[in-house]
């Protein structure tokens, strides 16, 4: 058995207790003990990809005991895809870390590196008990993370925040109780094989049950009525912190993804539990994520309402339950996870080159570096909005063609060619905004305080910058291998029985006490 | 006994939803705190109700309790009172800093 699959959660973790157990280091070695476990993050993640693309399911046994008894890890393309992304978008948020904000307050980087560790976690565990207890590790580093760098309007968003995912973990809780009340296990392989026997008189409390789970996991997802959280959070917290939540949307949505592909279409009370709202409410997450980037005054705020608009199209392609909703999604997923990683950098770039005015959409002095400001403006503001040729619009189309059979193809089509025009829209006025409008260098400053903090010495922000951009091209220039990997990856998730088989094995047919 | 064991996770849960919706953080606290007993109580008898099922497989014995829901709860309880004691710790930090106890205090208006 490989012990590649568990890396991803142990190099975060380990570098997470040798870093608070070193707490008296001096910060550089801090940050190169950081930046080194960071590097070999990224080469376990990039390792565990390749591996994963050959199709093979790798499972993991903690402890070597046999499923679903045991814990198990796996590594399918789903996971390894997800593993690869984190992996990249903490190293886009560590770096402009590095330049100062992690001395704002204490264990930075502690706090980021369980935070990883959580996230990695849940993107490899094939259990829902372990689910729920790395949501918990990620849940509670970010909560860390974003009071870091302290002020009221980081408090009371962290606030809100906290209390809302207690009250998401209560409900996850309660699911999980009632999972192994009624179907006698945790293990999702193993649910895959237990829902399709459900007694019938059971099937109503069964069918409750899933439906809280996801209702969890659309939490953090932000779908609509519950999704009001995000932009409050996101802009609240600091740049580096930003970046890496925007990963954190999409672990409600891998859960969403995951759990729907094993459990629910095994059985036909489950199968039809998301079809009927799933799709409705994802437009109206769109709509609202709209409204908020064109009400918002700020770019930053943009940002966050534009994670809320991905949010809605990537659920839009989990309502489509098809193949090809699916592998849509995944190369959208990979897209906008980047692009809107690269846009909070830039919003950070802007706020930092107009001084008092930050990023705010009002007269400022004029920029230094203008036109590379205003050419990665340019190419995320494209990719974001899905104006072609950019790997947005690749997306956007893929979403939409694997729509066309569905019954909310209309609305939904509305919905995102409408968002798009608004990102553009909005985007486009704060440009001229930015960039043509610039006011004199000794204007009076604003008195309003700036939210995001601009770094101090910002190489390494732009370092971070010009490699969110470069994912962008590659994503659209490698359009064609990274779509035939979701494809792939939509193909295997089209299987549950290969799971199944990978995690339980011959164990699947060892008996197992009636429970009254 | 199902009857009362359901009846008081209920009412926990009703009373706890009820404090979180109050406007003061510690009410909120003392809500989530209610909410998390539900939910324990609510895991722990996943495992069935039952007075004499012996904890151990013996020989010559059946029908024993279910350890796994005890083991999750024990995690959930663990869980539940470090987040519990991190959102005290914030919303003392929050009255510090605005200098009131209301949810909304340190927002724009």
């Amino acid at each position: 058995m490989s012990h590649l699959p568990i890396l991803p959660v142990l190099i975060p973790f380990l570098t997470a207790g040798l870093l608070l157990a070193t707490h008296g280091m001096r910060t550089a070695a801090r940050r190169a003990v950081s930046s080194a476990s960071l590097v070999a993050l990224v080469v376990v993640s990039l390792l565990l990809l390749s591996e994963a693309s050959d199709g093979i399911i790798r499972v993991y046994r903690l402890g070597n005991w046999p499923g679903p008894f045991g814990i198990v890890l796996v590594a399918d393309r789903l996971a390894a895809l997800m593993v690869t992304l984190t992996a990249m978008l903490a190293a886009a948020g560590l770096l402009p870390a590095l330049s100062g904000t992690d001395n704002q307050g204490r264990h930075f980087h502690v706090f980021f590196h369980l935070q990883i560790a959580g996230l990695n976690g849940a993107f490899l565990t094939g259990d829902l008990f372990n689910l729920f207890v790395f949501f918990e590790i990620l849940l509670l580093a970010s909560y860390a993370l974003l009071a870091h760098g302290g002020g009221l309007p980081r408090t009371s968003a962290g606030l809100a925040y906290v209390v809302l995912n207690l009250v998401g973990s209560a409900l996850f809780l309660i699911a999980l109780g009632l999972t192994y009340g009624t179907l006698g296990t945790l293990n999702m392989a193993d649910l895959a094989l237990v829902l399709p026997k459900v007694a019938s008189g059971d099937q109503a409390l069964v069918r409750t049950t899933v439906a809280l789970l996801a209702a969890v996991f659309v939490l953090k997802a932000a779908l609509l009525p519950l999704g009001f959280w995000l932009p409050h959070v996101y802009t609240a917290a600091t740049i580096p912190v930003a970046v890496l939540f925007v990963i954190m949307t999409k672990v409600g949505i891998y859960a969403l993804l995951r759990v729907s592909t094993i459990g629910f279409v095994t059985a036909p009370f489950t199968a039809d539990l998301l079809q009927p709202w799933l799709a409705w409410l994802a437009i109206g997450t769109i709509a609202f994520g709209s409204l908020g980037a064109l009400a918002a005054t700020r770019l930053s705020v943009v940002v966050a309402n534009i994670v809320m608009i991905s949010s809605g199209t990537l659920l839009l392609g989990i309502a489509a339950g098809s193949m090809t909703g699916h592998a849509a999604m995944l190369y959208y997923l990979v897209n906008t996870t980047v692009v809107t990683a690269g846009f909070f950098l830039l919003a950070d770039r802007v706020s930092r080159q107009r001084g008092a005015a930050t990023d705010v959409f009002e007269k400022g002095p004029r920029m230094a570096a203008v036109f590379a400001t205003g050419g990665a403006y340019l190419i995320l503001a494209m990719a974001a909005s899905g104006v072609p040729p950019l790997s947005g619009f690749l997306g956007k189309i893929m979403v939409m063609q694997s729509l066309q059979e569905t019954s909310t193809a209309v609305g939904a089509w509305t919905a995102l060619l409408l968002s798009g025009f608004v990102v553009a829209l909005v985007l486009a006025r704060a440009a001229s905004t930015f960039f043509w409008e610039p006011g004199r260098a000794d204007q009076e400053a604003p008195t309003r305080e700036p939210i995001l903090k601009a770094s101090s010495n910002a190489a390494s922000t732009e370092t971070a910058l010009i490699g969110m951009i470069g994912c962008a091209l590659v994503i659209t220039l490698g359009a064609a291998p990274i779509s035939a990997y979701t494809r792939a990856t939509a193909g295997q998730l089209a299987q549950p029985a290969a799971y199944v088989d990978a995690v339980l094995g011959d164990s699947s047919e060892i008996g197992r006490e009636r429970r009254p | 006994m199902e009857f009362l064991v359901s009846a008081a996770i209920g009412l926990l849960t009703a009373s706890g939803l009820y404090l979180i919706l109050r406007p003061t953080t510690f009410s909120v606290v003392l809500g989530l705190t209610l909410l998390s007993y539900a939910v324990n109580a609510l895991i722990f008898v996943g495992g069935r109700l039952g007075a004499s099922a012996p904890p151990l497989i013996l020989p010559g014995t059946s029908g024993h309790a279910d350890p796994l829901p005890q083991a999750l709860v024990l995690t959930a309880i663990v869980i539940g009172f470090g987040m519990t004691a991190y959102l005290v710790a914030l919303a003392l930090k929050a009255k510090g800093e605005s200098g009131s106890d209301h949810v909304d205090a340190g927002e724009e208006r």
